[in-house]
């Protein structure tokens, strides 16, 4: 029998831009029990004819590889690839932070976005809203550091990913 | 399903282009491209411009069912008996829900359908129409694939490619929705794109990798106790795959078993066959499995029926797993070699590779193996004891027995299909099967009702077939308003039904699991089936002891019409061998009449009895 250990894996996986691809996607992980801690998508190519859904899952060796192996199966899948698996990669995801507040905790908020490299893109007297870009432990941190000076709202995309170097993965 | 909905009007913008014509001519065109002869259907307010297409051609028959599901299932049984893809047409909203459990059973059998679902027009989509239902929701996880078509120049390029993925890789169902103002619409027609033109984006991989055909064969020749396991895939890649199957075993020498759905695929009557393996298999095909040191599986995919419980599965072998489909590998049991591949041609390079290979490979290596298979089947684990005295009670094994010995002398193509239950295990395990696309059953899904309406497809795909329904009382009830498509196609299908006035699998389990308190599975008021029979225009017939039973099957073969054919036999039998579920391959439970003779075997494990 496999083993039980479990691992993240981030897959890349490039459709065919039709009505219901993603439901297909979402239900293929709801149907087996499979999770999905992130997925974004968009469309990535000049005509809009191919999307590249990037999800976040874990599980077992065995679950993992059986999640691509279905992913594959799916009639619109041009492709997957499992990037953590395949070498060197960027995670990246966007969040946008609303903190309210005044006085000393708004300057604190402030100077930590400053040290975490989030930028001012709404400002009120009472209000900021920080867009900050990173891999989710970065966004993380700096969202524990918020939540005590008035952390209100957060919004975020979900990892996209990508492989270091030459390696391009095409339809 | 025939209430009218409101009928839309067509565009006007797309006219003048000669090459155009309605969409629904353009279904029918690409029908007929695509080979279709027979379509299972039943109108209703959405299909209706399809049905007024049908009306003004020759190409393609109609066969009128009396409920959508038994559509599906009749597809089914024409799929799986000639190779064909199945095709359904059913309306919007009710048709297509009523569609959805022979759609799934299609989808776990691996059997390739086109079904084509009515809709209502693109502008009332979403607004709660009448009979309206988010057909292609409801069906993604059904099918293996499905389409809405929203766009009539969109209509030809999706039904070609829906055969295409419907029997291409691992078949299935696939549906394509149709709003009824694309089937009004002028559309564009184009024929089916030339055969091995690559899809966009769906690529089955159908040639195995040369490295891992050889490994295969390396592991074969070292082994001293290897079973060959095949399934669905090998009969799905066609006749030629199960002819490659034989040829392969016999020039191995080695055991071979059969799933459910891959009965045929090897002849029965051959020595080297150990009976269909799993739930209800045979005492020594299971013990094969439990033992084995190689295991080669082709076109199976280690179901729960047939591993048990997962964690004691054949703990001591080297396995080999060939599919078509790669998601089929490594999800319920870790394999040595896998291959990816399209079964004949795994079998083609099977043959080749065994025979280039210079390992030598002697029968002698395996013999002290099927010295120890003779002892298992020595056991013989499907031996019952039927009381001959007139006026004694039919034992079902028996009957089932007796059917396949009677039609066998006839000499004629029998073609099985069965609903789904003890009925079900007793026909599998005493009818033989010496070739495939004979044997039509539920495996997957079990699904109760399947098959009538099997067996009815089956009977318009081979006319001059001996078709039977192996039915229990219970399971036929479920479409048994499909007596009255026979009478009106005239189709000789014979309902031979095992009465034993129980859901009889329900009433085992409950006796085996639940302390005998047999809840809501007794089959109380029933009809009278030989009347039922008179009713829907068929013959009706009643045997009550085992005197009358072969007359009976031999008056019912001998009907040129469609016939029930009521056995009444007994009600408290169970089928044996059996493994509880969740247990191991070596916690069989045998029948009563084995039990003395497995007592000698008991250091093979631990054999319930």
């Amino acid at each position: 029998m496999a083993g039980t250990d479990t691992r993240t894996a981030t897959i890349a996986v490039l459709v065919e831009n039709e009505a219901g691809v993603l439901a297909r996607v979402i239900g293929l992980f709801s149907g087996r029990g499979y999770n999905i801690d992130s997925l974004t998508v968009a469309p990535v190519d000049a005509e809009g004819r191919l999307s590249r859904i990037t999800i976040v899952t874990s599980g077992t060796e065995m679950v993992i590889e059986q999640i691509k192996a279905q992913l594959d199966r799916l009639v619109p899948v041009h492709k997957v690839s499992d990037l953590t698996l395949e070498g060197p990669h960027l995670v990246r995801e966007l969040a946008l932070i609303k903190v309210v507040g005044r006085g000393e905790h708004r300057v604190e908020a402030l100077r930590l976005a400053d040290a975490f490299r989030a930028r001012v893109v709404d400002a009120t007297t009472e209000s900021f809203v920080f867009e900050m870009t990173g891999n989710a432990e970065k966004i993380d941190a700096f969202l524990a550091l918020m939540r005590p000076l008035g952390l209100a709202e957060v919004s975020r995309t979900g990892a996209v990913a990508i492989a270091r170097g030459t390696r391009q993965i095409a339809a | 399903m025939s209430a009218p909905s409101l009928s839309a009007t067509p565009s006007g913008t797309d006219q003048g282009d000669a090459a155009m014509k309605p969409g629904a001519e353009v279904v029918l065109q690409a029908l007929k491209d695509q080979g279709v002869e027979v379509i299972f259907g039943y109108p209703g307010g959405a299909v209706l411009p399809i049905y007024d297409a049908l009306f003004q051609q020759n190409h393609i028959r109609h066969i009128l069912v009396r409920h959508e599901q038994a559509a599906v299932h009749a597809a089914e049984g024409y799929a799986r008996s000639t190779g064909k893809v199945g095709v359904v047409l059913v309306t919007s909203g009710p048709g297509a829900t009523n569609a959805v459990t022979g759609l799934v059973d299609a989808l776990m059998d691996s059997i390739p359908i086109v079904c084509l679902t009515g809709q209502v027009p693109t502008h009332l989509i979403g607004n709660d129409a009448f009979q309206e239902a988010d057909t292609t929701g409801i069906t993604r996880p059904a099918t293996k694939h499905n389409y809405l078509v929203k766009r009539s120049e969109d209509l030809a390029a999706v039904l070609h490619d829906a055969f295409h993925i419907a029997r291409s890789g691992r078949p299935g169902p696939v549906v394509i929705d149709l709003p009824k103002d694309i089937l009004i619409k002028p559309a564009p027609y184009a024929p089916p794109p030339k055969p091995g033109a690559p899809h966009r984006s769906y690529r089955p991989v159908l040639d195995p990798d040369p490295a891992a055909i050889r490994e295969a064969v390396r592991l074969l020749k070292g082994a001293r106790q290897p079973i060959i396991y095949t399934g669905g895939g090998v009969i799905n890649a066609g006749p030629e795959a199960s002819a490659l199957l034989t040829e392969f075993v016999r020039l191995t020498g080695m055991p071979c078993t059969n799933t459910l759905m891959g009965l045929g695929a090897f002849p029965a009557s051959d020595p080297q066959f150990v009976g269909m393996l799993g739930m209800h298999g045979t005492y020594e095909a299971n013990m094969c499995m439990w033992q084995c040191d190689v295991m080669l599986n082709i076109g199976a995919r280690f179901d729960d029926r047939i591993t048990g419980r997962l964690d004691k599965f054949s703990p001591n072998s080297k396995k080999i797993h060939a599919d078509i489909d790669p998601s089929s590998i490594n999800k319920n049991v870790k394999v040595e070699v896998p291959i990816v591949g399209d079964a004949a041609r795994v079998l083609r390079a099977l043959i080749a590779a065994w025979k280039e290979d210079a390992t030598p490979f002697s029968r002698a290596q395996i013999e002290p193996w099927w010295r120890r298979i003779e002892e298992w089947r020595a056991i013989r684990c499907l031996a019952f004891t039927q009381d001959m005295t007139p006026g004694a009670i039919i034992k079902p094994q028996h009957a089932v027995k007796r059917l396949f010995e009677i039609t066998r002398e006839t000499g004629r193509d029998v073609i099985v299909s069965t609903e789904v239950g003890q009925h079900q295990m007793w026909a599998a395990q005493y009818i033989g099967f010496e070739k495939p696309n004979k044997w039509l059953t539920s495996g997957g899904l079990g699904t109760m009702g399947y098959g009538l309406p099997a067996a009815m497809g089956a009977q318009i795909a081979n006319p001059d077939a001996l078709c039977i329904d192996v039915a229990g009382e219970a399971s036929i009830l479920m479409n048994i308003q499909e007596m009255g498509t026979l009478a009106q196609y005239r189709l000789p299908v014979k309902v031979f039904i095992l009465n034993n006035e129980y859901m009889g699998m329900v009433r085992q389990w409950q006796e085996l699991l639940h302390g005998g308190r047999y809840s809501e599975s007794y089959s109380d008021a029933l009809p009278d089936f030989v009347k039922l029979a008179d009713a829907f225009h068929a013959k009706g017939l009643r045997a009550r002891s085992i005197e009358e039973l072969d007359p009976v099957i031999r008056e019912m073969i001998a009907h040129p019409g469609p016939v029930i054919a009521d056995i009444c036999v007994a009600k408290d039998e169970n089928c044996f061998p059996m493994i509880p579920s969740g247990a191991a391959h070596n916690e069989m439970i045998l029948g009563p009449d084995q039990e003395k003779n497995a007592a000698r075997v008991t250091d093979e494990g631990k054999v319930l009895v």
